[in-house]
């Protein structure tokens, strides 16, 4: 029953993750890139949370964790290069 | 008890993989940058915090108590999808992306 429903939930958020991926390869502009990447670290905390109930294991809590830290500087770094052509004024 | 939990973590788990691909399919529609916007910052923001729900009840379970440090990484998101939606609108603001007709709001004409 677990499993099902945590293989389920995987494909959905695999499939979330290949759409994040044409949007990141035909966006048409930059901050659509931005976008689609901010997304897909976004899915990949919840599929790395996913496996880590799958596998019964509190070792990709720590992971999740940084991908998610990591993940906001740098789309917050990105944007504000976007916006005014440097990082930190 | 066990059939309970079980049910209850498989459910927040499909709740959770359902928002994330509406927002995903939101993020790759919709039709212009200022829409797209919307799909990410909100209904992945709460598809991830229902995979994270259900792996907090799921740890606790399985540890016979509150194990309470995922609620970190939900925590984290809620505070910082905001502050990256809001940084990504003004870059597109400032690249004076085009938008459809019906997009409301012009802060840069005031």
């Amino acid at each position: 029953m677990l499993e099902t429903a945590i293989s389920l939930a995987m494909g959905l958020f695999v499939l979330a993750w290949l759409l994040n991926l044409g949007r990141l390869i035909f966006g048409p502009s930059l901050p659509d890139r931005v976008l689609a990447l901010d997304t897909m670290y976004i899915n990949s905390i919840a599929l790395i949370v996913l496996y880590g109930i799958q596998q019964d294991s509190k070792l990709y809590f720590e992971a999740a964790m940084l991908i998610a830290l990591i993940g906001f500087v740098s789309t917050v770094a990105v944007a504000k290069y976007v916006t005014r052509g440097d990082i930190i004024e | 008890m066990d059939t309970l939990i079980e049910w209850l973590v498989s459910a927040f788990v499909m709740i959770g993989g359902v928002f994330a691909l509406v927002g995903s399919i939101g993020l790759a529609r919709l039709p212009d940058f200022y829409t797209r916007l919307h799909g990410p910052t909100k209904a992945t923001t709460l598809g991830v915090g229902g995979a994270i729900v259900a792996s907090l009840l799921f740890f606790s379970w399985q540890e016979r108590g509150l194990q309470l440090h995922e609620v970190l990484i939900t925590l984290f998101l809620f505070i910082t999808a905001p502050v990256s939606a809001h940084m990504l609108a003004k870059a597109a603001m400032h690249r004076d992306l085009k938008r459809m007709k019906g997009t409301r709001g012009e802060p840069w004409k005031q």
